[in-house]
């Protein structure tokens, strides 16, 4: 597939959303939204407070499973699996309050996404034989591979919570990716940021799109950033689907401004 | 090439192989003292796992000790279990023979089709029991003992997998409780199973844990729990314990960690247990109770939840400490009113522990070794 081409869906979606509901007792939280997103596309969710947007994440993720519709990711069903499945299928998250692992070091946190692949599992951890040595060395290699990419290698040892917060979210990025995702989910990266900082925010989604060859869905409160990365973007407002479309489309669709400047009163 | 932790676990059993002889002469008071240490510490080190790198807070270590003491020792006195002839809770034959009149009723049928299936199932399990038995009977001395410490270990971490499957929703103060009742449970049952002796207690076993088996199992606890904690695998159990939604999203699967923390230090716990019954000879429900299970949480907590120098350490200095003061009590060139103080040594032991806890509610050595280079 030609990179260059328009990204506006190129073949068969890599994450689909039919009429996905979430609903929590009597509440809806989401209601049947429909999107998809295309391989190496980056799209955007945003939408005022409240308006469900972590709950779609969440319900891709597999925190909760939607109460009707489903999530297809490559083409086939995610259904009730745990996250840590729907994680291995090639799904991975940052969090809006950074979740790192506090007692662990940079490196260890790194480390931590390669659980899933191992080879070896408990009994060569008890008894370290060779091929667990390689193994280790491997590991090792490939993490610090990730955090060279990313200006992090010096900190390694390094305890995850005392970097600095910027740190803290690259830190959250890098971890995600070791999982080897198709598509990364970054929910509101640029929480917290100042102006500067969300310019080199931007920079490095567009970099760890084009490096790791993934698609990313990006939940933001900025418009600055949503607008000024996203290839398409998607509004909830209440829980439901307002408007999808182009950064230049949304800017100007009357709904839109609605949800999120208000009515003007006649 | 020969990982280096390897190299140490062999030179420390072969050290504690040449030392055995030599110790065990030493006065039976110090040697009691010694022996409690290690099984201390693969007691300790063992639930260091589950409380302090992976997060759950177990309160019934000494549960799963119990059924490894008893196993092991029902093992190296090669005791049969006899099954149950009928359903424990129904109703005899016999008994509705005597009284026609009594027809069952329809939950009646239910209760005792129940009754019938559980029976089977127990029955099952001491079928098992009784056809190992006489497997290591026929093993010589030593073997026969290790085999009897793997039996007790290796039903005792079944033990795990049964408490810790269904409990493992649960968190926190709630996972304390029913690993509490789970305890309780244990000591129940051997107070009533008559075969190991019901409340009267098991003995009659060759005193065979010495020094050397007793050390070099604390040594193979401590191996296998440091390999595993700092091996990719393991980093895992901590992900678990420092926060679960981002190891589940970074693809860790917490429940199997947390299963599994459980049974490998049940695993210990049963060892543990099985050198315990072969040093005394003689065990009693009562001693593998609540309060020997806080003891156990106490070394943990005090050597710092996650440092295994720590545990280690706490391992030994609570199972000394209470002897130091009554050897204080003795000393002679003290004046009065100091050896009547320490005569209440249980009294200063409990002292000890507050201040140790205030001056260091991080544990003793947490924060230790944390700038170390790692090897990978």
């Amino acid at each position: 597939m030609d990179k260059k081409e328009t990204p506006l869906r190129m073949s068969a979606p890599l994450l689909q959303l039919d009429n996905v509901t979430v609903q929590f007792g009597g509440l809806k939280a989401v209601v049947d939204v429909s999107f998809s997103i295309g391989e190496r596309e980056l799209v955007g969710l945003i939408g005022p407070n409240g308006a469900g947007k972590t709950t779609v994440f969440n319900a891709i993720t597999g925190v909760y499973h939607p109460t009707a519709g489903h999530v297809s990711f490559a083409g086939k069903k995610v259904g009730k699996q745990p996250p840590y499945k729907i994680t291995a299928r090639g799904i991975a998250r940052t969090f809006q309050n950074i979740r790192l692992f506090g007692s662990m070091t940079v490196f260890d946190n790194v480390r931590c996404a390669f659980n899933m692949r191992l080879k070896h599992g408990i009994s060569h951890a008890l008894w370290r034989g060779s091929k667990v040595a390689a193994e280790e060395a491997l590991i090792e290699r490939e993490v610090m591979e990730l955090l060279e990419i990313f200006g992090l290698h010096e900190q390694r040892d390094e305890n995850a919570k005392s970097l600095p917060y910027g740190d803290q979210r690259r830190l959250e990025i890098v971890r995600a990716l070791a999982t080897k995702p198709k598509l990364l989910l970054l929910d509101e990266p640029a929480a917290g940021m100042n102006p500067t900082e969300k310019i080199e925010l931007m920079k490095l989604i567009r970099f760890v799109k084009e490096k790791f060859d993934l698609a990313v869905l990006l939940v933001e409160h900025d418009m600055k950033v949503v607008m000024g990365i996203c290839e398409r973007i998607a509004v909830l407002d209440y829980g439901q689907k307002i408007a999808e479309g182009t950064p230049a489309e949304i800017r100007t669709n009357p709904k839109v401004i609605a949800a999120y400047l208000g009515k003007e009163v006649d | 090439m020969i990982e280096r932790t390897k190299i140490i676990l062999i030179a420390c059993a072969a050290t504690f192989a040449v030392l055995s002889s030599s110790i065990g002469g030493i006065n039976p008071y110090y040697y009691d003292i010694l022996i409690g240490c290690g099984i201390s510490i693969i007691l300790a080190v063992g639930l260091n796992l589950v409380n302090g790198y992976t997060g759950q807070f177990s309160l019934g270590h000494a549960g799963f000790m119990a059924v490894g003491a008893y196993l092991a020792s029902a093992m190296s006195l090669g005791i049969i279990i006899p099954y149950f002839e009928a359903p424990i809770w129904m109703p005899s034959a016999e008994a509705l023979a005597s009284d026609p009149s009594a027809t069952l009723a329809w939950w009646e049928y239910i209760l005792k089709a129940t009754g019938l299936i559980c029976g089977w199932l127990i029955n099952a399990l001491f079928w098992i029991h009784n056809s190992i038995v006489p497997l290591g009977a026929a093993l010589p001395g030593w073997a026969k003992f290790l085999f009897a410490l793997l039996y007790g270990g290796g039903i005792a971490a079944l033990a795990g997998l049964t408490v810790g499957v269904p409990s493992l929703r649960l968190k926190g103060d709630y996972l304390a409780i029913v690993t509490l009742g789970f305890n309780e449970i244990i000591k129940v049952i051997i107070q009533n199973a008559e075969p190991v002796g019901a409340s009267r207690g098991l003995g009659g076993m060759d005193q065979q844990t010495n020094f050397f088996w007793a050390f070099s199992f604390a040594a193979l606890a401590v191996y296998v729990i440091w390999n595993i904690v700092h091996s990719t695998y393991g980093r895992g159990f901590l992900a678990v314990r420092d926060d679960e939604i981002a190891a589940e999203a970074m693809g860790i699967n917490t429940t199997k960690y947390k299963v599994l923390a459980f049974v490998l230090a049940a695993f210990f716990a049963g060892i543990a247990g099985g050198l315990y019954a072969h040093f005394k000879q003689f065990i009693h429900p009562e001693g593998f109770n609540f309060m020997k299970s806080v003891d156990i949480v106490v070394m943990v907590i005090l050597g710092g939840m996650g440092s295994m120098v720590g545990v280690c350490f706490a391992a030994v200095l609570l199972t000394v400490l209470p002897e130091i003061l009554r050897w204080v009590a003795k000393i002679e060139s003290l004046p009065q009113w100091a050896r009547e103080i320490a005569e209440n040594r249980m009294i200063i032991y409990s002292l000890i522990l507050i201040i140790l806890m205030l001056a260091r509610p991080q544990g003793l050595f947490a924060g230790w070794i944390k700038k170390k280079p790692r090897s990978a």
